[in-house]
């Protein structure tokens, strides 16, 4: 059976280029960067390079690179690290109900030290709404930390208003960007973040290695101890197969971006309209428009999401009902309920993240599976074909994309 | 394809169910291996976790079999149903004074009920589990039999007999012609990794069997001291809480009669624990409510039958009546040892289940 990878979010396939480097970088050149000699020499050369690199992606400084095992550690670090340097000015955080669990339960641990935390709500496009943001900044308020574009529902935050807003209040400005670094344009001389958080398994790089981005001049504390290995913010032998992998991963996806935006972005559009025309009751989850080019979230209406998935598996696609991290629990994704999605419509819902591999036949493919079984799982469900036709037109005199 | 079909296999990661699925490939049909994740004590980090059926050393144990035959295999997270199905009941009946069997509320409400939903989701024509019974189709009654194992000693009927007829039609049961060392050599044979695991012997969200202590964490305010009285209500001292005790139970009393002393039954009203000697815990009649019956229809005119009044009884021959509201009425042709109200009572003719209920009065 041919298999089909519509997970990119989740993960995506190390580009061979990458995969060679790092090789090397494990057998011959296995130095260790912080060593005297010329295999430590040789080593510090390449994380030195990779450092610019993803640099080089963000529109940052190679100072303010720093190298961590992913993007979870990078947001545990960003927050906490953030939070602990400025608790002396105030303990409120703020950030909002969509995150991903990475920050999400960084901040309640938070809650649980005595920080007070606010988690924002979002309007039915997963969009932060900039006035709420305004009413919940207190005087006590160090961080706030919102998302660039949801991992669910790729819906793309205003990131830059959420900078200009916590500027002009003197509070820093987080936001984890592991959906988008790599993947969609990010400069933050032009949006200026204080931090930001990647990680290099989301654009065609290894997994186990990432970045934070920390603006020169933020005030952030370590939060683990050892050797001073970048610049102290973070102990610990650089991982120098992935930090190359990494940098190199960097460097073609921003070679890439435009081109890769434009082929991904026409691929999801196709699908989208394909879908809509062959699955009546269908609402796409998240911003019409302005979404990560390779995200699409449906709800089909009626349909369970995880039976959806072992069908789609077992004809050979892999897809997402959300985000990997919380597949085997049946709660309807935190994301969409907080988009006020009723639990039975987040219950159905299938997330397809498109990657610079999928073809228009890959895609053509989907479009055929997909409708019967869609069918028939409606024909065993108590779904009585009407509950939503009204919302679904409503959806669809503001869809951009018919 | 020539393939026989789909089915979805019920693995918990044993060597039943394991030999079950590769049984099933070998036989032709398409196999989906599924595991059903259904207790965890979220209290505990992983690695201090308890190892029972539903702990994640069975899913990877599971996984890793599906790896070795090459069928698909998912996790399915039926814990909120079984926490209330399955665990809340097991409580509440302890609670109430009756000796619940979770294994059969699993099976009728998790099994037969949401697995075989699961199931049809999936585009599967079967479900199979690695059951020691057999089903299969009676040409002379038009319908599926539900049958004890070739294997009676190791025979698992009496706590599938709740399965409806259209789900028996769609049920595999291939370990039923085997006996339990046939299926380890088998098992070993294919060289599936499970072939040597011991068998699960406790209640599967009780790893360390103590439902005791396990009833007093979940449910603590409920269990109230009460009296322990003879079978005159005379007061022969103080109990720990009806859920502490069973029909028929001897040890553990903390009772000084100067003989033997044992549970004849446990009064939830007066909240008493009726204490008697050996001959006071036999008894020949009892009704049975919440009835299936697989064989016939229903029961419509009184039939002669083997009863088994729990898991490891034998089946004692009785003659079974239908009562107006529904129940039946169960005399047995002899005395039997500790009929006890909340277990079930199965009735079979020879090998054959005709269908059961839950003892609900001793009389």
């Amino acid at each position: 059976m041919n298999r089909i990878y519509f997970d990119h979010a989740a993960t995506t396939q190390v580009d061979q280029a990458v995969a060679d480097l790092m090789f090397e970088y494990m057998t011959d050149k296995f130095g260790n960067p912080s060593s005297i000699h010329g295999f430590g020499r040789e080593a510090f050369s390449a994380v030195d390079k990779a450092r610019q690199q993803v640099a080089d992606l963000i529109g940052a400084t190679p100072e303010e690179i720093y190298f961590t095992s992913g993007g979870t550690e990078g947001d545990n670090l960003a927050i906490k690290g953030i939070a602990y340097a400025n608790k002396n000015k105030g303990k409120h955080i703020i950030t909002t109900s969509i995150e991903h669990h990475a920050v999400l339960h960084t901040c309640q641990q938070l809650e649980q030290e005595g920080f007070e935390v606010t988690y924002l709500p979002v309007n039915d496009e997963a969009v932060v709404d900039i006035e709420v943001l305004r009413q919940a900044i207190t005087p006590g308020t160090i961080l706030i930390s919102i998302m660039y574009a949801n991992n669910e529902v790729g819906s793309i935050q205003p990131i830059e208003d959420i900078v200009r807003l916590g500027h002009e209040y003197g509070i820093d400005v987080h936001t984890d960007a592991v959906q988008v670094a790599g993947n969609y344009p990010i400069n933050v001389t032009d949006c200026p973040v204080d931090a930001l958080t990647l990680s290099g398994h989301k654009f065609y790089g290894p997994k186990g290695i990432g970045a934070i981005y920390v603006r020169k001049g933020t005030r952030i504390l370590a939060i683990q101890q050892g050797g001073g290995q970048e610049k102290n913010l973070r102990a610990g032998t650089e991982n120098v197969p992935g930090i190359v992998g990494l940098g190199l991963a960097a460097e073609v996806a921003q070679r890439e971006m435009v081109d890769r935006v434009e082929q991904i972005s026409n691929l999801r559009d196709q699908l989208i309209r394909g879908i809509m025309k062959s699955i009546p009751d269908t609402k796409i989850n998240g911003h019409a428009s302005n979404r990560l080019p390779g995200n699409v979230n449906f709800s089909f209406i009626g349909v369970e999401g995880e039976s959806l998935l072992l069908n789609l598996d077992m004809k050979g696609i892999a897809a997402s009902s959300g985000s990997a991290c919380s597949s085997g629990s049946l709660s309807p994704s935190h994301v969409l309920l907080a988009m006020g999605l009723p639990h039975e419509v987040a219950h159905g819902s299938l997330r397809i993240t498109l990657g610079r591999h999928n073809t228009e036949q890959e895609v053509n493919y989907l479009l055929e599976v997909l409708p019967p079984i869609i069918e028939r799982l409606r024909s065993m469900s108590a779904w009585d074909g009407q509950s939503y036709s009204k919302k679904q037109e409503d959806y669809c005199s503001n869809c951009q994309l018919k | 394809m020539s393939s026989k079909g789909t089915v979805v296999v019920g693995m918990s990661g044993g060597v039943d169910s394991s030999l079950t699925a590769a049984l099933l490939l070998q036989d032709g049909y398409e196999v989906v291996g599924v595991t059903m994740r259904l207790w965890e004590d979220d209290s505990l980090v992983e690695s201090t976790r308890l190892q029972g059926c539903c702990a994640l050393s069975a899913v990877e144990d599971a996984k890793r079999v599906a790896a070795l035959l090459g069928i698909p295999h998912y996790v399915l997270n039926f814990r909120e149903p079984f926490k209330q199905k399955v665990v809340d009941y097991f409580v509440q009946e302890y609670i109430s004074g009756k000796t619940p069997n979770p294994c059969i509320a699993c099976n009728r409400y998790i099994k037969f009920d949401l697995l075989f939903q699961k199931s049809i989701a999936l585009g599967a024509r079967y479900v199979a589990t690695g059951h020691y019974a057999i089903s299969e189709y009676d040409q002379e009654k038009k319908r599926f039999l539900l049958r004890k194992g070739y294997d009676h000693a190791k025979d698992q009927s009496y706590v599938l007999y709740h399965i409806k007829q259209n789900q028996l039609s769609q049920f595999l049961l291939p370990l039923g012609k085997y006996s339990k060392d046939q299926t380890r050599l088998m098992a070993q044979k294919l060289a599936l990794p499970v072939a040597n695991k011991p068998d699960s012997q406790e209640i599967c969200f009780i790893p360390d069997n103590d439902y005791k202590g396990f009833i007093s964490r979940i449910s603590p305010t409920t269990i109230q001291p009460g009296n322990f009285v003879d079978i005159h209500g005379k007061i022969l001292g103080r109990h720990q809480g009806l859920a502490m005790y069973t029909v028929g139970q001897r040890k553990g009393l903390g009772i000084a009669a100067g003989k033997p002393v044992y549970v004849v039954r446990l009064n939830p009203e007066k909240n008493e624990v009726v204490l008697g000697d050996h001959n006071d815990i036999f008894s020949v009649e009892c009704i049975a409510t919440d009835l299936n019956f697989l064989a016939i229809d229903g029961l419509f005119k009184p039939m002669l039958v083997q009863a088994k009044i729990r898991y490891s009884a034998h089946e004692s021959p009785a003659m079974i009546k239908p009562l107006e509201n529904g129940d039946v009425h169960i005399c047995f042709e002899n005395p039997q040892r500790a009929i006890t109200p909340g277990q079930s009572i199965v009735f079979y003719d020879n090998d054959v289940v005709i269908g059961g209920g839950t003892i609900n009065t001793v009389i």
